[in-house]
């Protein structure tokens, strides 16, 4: 196999030693998806339509959006700089360096596995959120796929940040919980954004979670998300990246 | 044929200099040891050869290319704790054009390849970075510090491994601070200190340039007054009934034959060892 070809051993190896940390998949896939069928299935009022969300029901609208929210955080703020910053920790990409392998090959291979792990759960999350509670399919399926992407490119940007700017493994681990959970607490998964008070929600609407979280509510409500929203994580998104790029070493 | 060429290598990090001028060449399919204390600029002197740091000034040359034919074992660089050996070496032979074969490779160094990273021991980890550093069929191997911290029974294993590297035509540029590893393995030398190369050699020559004399200890009653005279002497030191004559190879033939049969016990002869002879040429012990 030609080294400049795509990876395909390493894209190989990277899902095997993935898939050999069962917390990594438990808490990006399985975790959302479980709160996600016991919560609607359980609690009666998030089958009802609630006036707060202008007559929708919270478990075809915000139930599904706070738990994409949650694995799209869990794996941005928790999976993937822990992993980045252990391999350079560990000397891992420098001694991938000395070898014809391009440093960014094992970057790109991280990234698509851990995002493949967000998309994987959140099919998984529409297709059994449908044939259990009988939520719908996404109205506005490409809008929402937009939604998706857009906001998982944030805050994957965010977390490469964290990952860069992290001096080792211990810290990257504290500091992306005490992001992730401010975060998800602005984003509505505690206190939905409808009930905050107005200053809060003004937080939350320039919080990457909330805008992300709202865009997501706004389109599995078949409504337009907010020019704001995607503004707010449009910025988000470029602050991180450039922020990544800047502070990225390999050893 | 040179193979390495370093001139005038000069490494500085802010105030810090690193290696103040190293220059040394490296022939093909020779053991080139680089031996200095901690600290002494070795490793940022290979680091530099394999290209992962840049010298503030100097030139490098190297006769191979740098990430397809060179192979490179660092320290404090490992695995990650759940690939296994067989995995590791797959994963590497498919980052070069023209790989050794994985299988080959783990009969060579004997390692289970089922083993994950995190179960091996300090000697199979080293051996699977020998391996990792051989996967591509390199023509050059630099290998840092592989012995540190193996007992003894797992560094004289590793060093056949090198010896067999040798055989198969490889240029090894091998970084260590034991002596012993050096006189058993290296073809030639160069010794650093505080960033400067202060002498390249076989072991042998950095021996003879040290103090290449013999010496030749045992315990008399009687008188050893006619040593002084002989020409294979060349000093004779008494301390109570122990004496200590230095003189060149002859020496123990010439004080055996001088002094009465019955008079001398506890006979034994003290070579310079390349320990002696870095400690003469750096002023400190190597380790």
């Amino acid at each position: 196999m030609s080294a400049i070809a795509f990876p395909t051993r390493l894209a190989i190896t990277e899902i095997k030693l993935y898939l050999r940390e069962p917390l990594a998949a438990f808490f990006a896939v399985v975790l959302p998806l479980a709160l996600l069928l016991i919560l609607g299935a359980t609690i009666p009022d998030f089958r009802e339509p609630a006036d707060d969300l202008g007559g929708v029901r919270p478990v075809d609208t915000h139930l599904p959006g706070m738990m994409i929210l949650l694995s799209v955080l869990t794996v941005a703020f928790s999976i993937l700089p822990a992993t980045l910053v252990v391999y350079r920790e560990r000397g891992v990409l420098r001694r991938m360096s000395t070898t014809p392998v391009k440093p960014i090959s094992v970057l790109s291979v991280q990234l698509v596995i851990n995002a493949a792990a967000s998309i994987v759960a959140t099919a998984l999350m529409l297709v059994s959120g449908h044939l259990v509670l009988e939520i719908p399919y996404p109205p506005m399926f490409l809008a929402f796929v937009g939604v998706f992407l857009l906001g998982s490119v944030t805050m994957f940007g965010i977390g490469l940040a964290l990952a860069a700017a992290a001096p080792n493994s211990r810290v990257v681990q504290s500091a992306g919980a005490g992001i992730m959970f401010p975060l998800l607490f602005l984003g509505g998964m505690w206190l939905p954004r409808a009930l905050m008070p107005d200053w809060l929600r003004v937080v939350s609407d320039y919080s990457p979670a909330g805008a992300f979280g709202q865009a997501l509510t706004d389109v599995l409500s078949n409504q337009a998300p907010s020019l704001l929203h995607l503004g707010v994580m449009t910025a988000w998104a470029a602050a991180g990246i450039l922020a990544a790029t800047r502070w990225f070493r390999w050893e | 044929m040179e193979i390495i060429k370093v001139e005038n290598l000069h490494k500085r990090y802010g105030d810090k200099v690193a290696i103040a001028d190293v220059s040394f060449a490296v022939e093909e399919g020779e053991i080139f040891g680089i031996v200095g204390r901690n600290g002494a600029g070795k490793t940022t002197t290979v680091e530099c050869v394999a290209g992962l740091r840049t010298p503030t000034s100097g030139t490098i040359k190297v006769g191979a290319d740098l990430k397809q034919q060179v192979g490179v074992q660092l320290q404090d660089c490992s695995l990650p704790d759940k690939l296994r050996v067989g995995e590791a070496l797959s994963l590497y032979a498919s980052f070069y054009a023209n790989p050794a074969s994985p299988a080959d490779l783990l009969a060579e160094v004997g390692l289970d390849p089922r083993k994950p990273f995190a179960k091996l021991s300090g000697g199979q980890r080293q051996r699977l970075s020998i391996a990792l550093a051989l996967v591509g069929n390199p023509r050059i191997a630099i290998l840092d510090e592989l012995t540190t911290g193996l007992d003894p029974q797992a560094r004289r294993e590793t060093w056949g491994l090198i010896e067999r590297i040798k055989e198969r035509g490889v240029t090894v540029l091998l970084v260590t601070h034991f002596m012993e590893e050096v006189e058993r393995l290296c073809d030639r030398v160069a010794i650093i200190s505080d960033g400067r190369v202060l002498a390249v050699d076989t072991p042998a020559g950095l021996i003879a340039r040290a103090d290449g004399s013999d010496r030749v200890i045992f315990r008399t009653s009687g008188s050893v007054e006619s040593l002084k005279s002989l020409p294979e002497v060349a000093s004779v030191v008494v301390d109570g009934d122990l004496v200590t004559v230095t003189g060149d190879t002859n020496a123990l033939h010439a004080v055996v034959a001088a002094l009465p049969v019955g008079q001398i016990s506890e006979l034994r002869t003290e070579r310079t060892t390349l320990d002696d002879a870095f400690l003469t040429l750096t002023g400190h012990s190597a380790t």
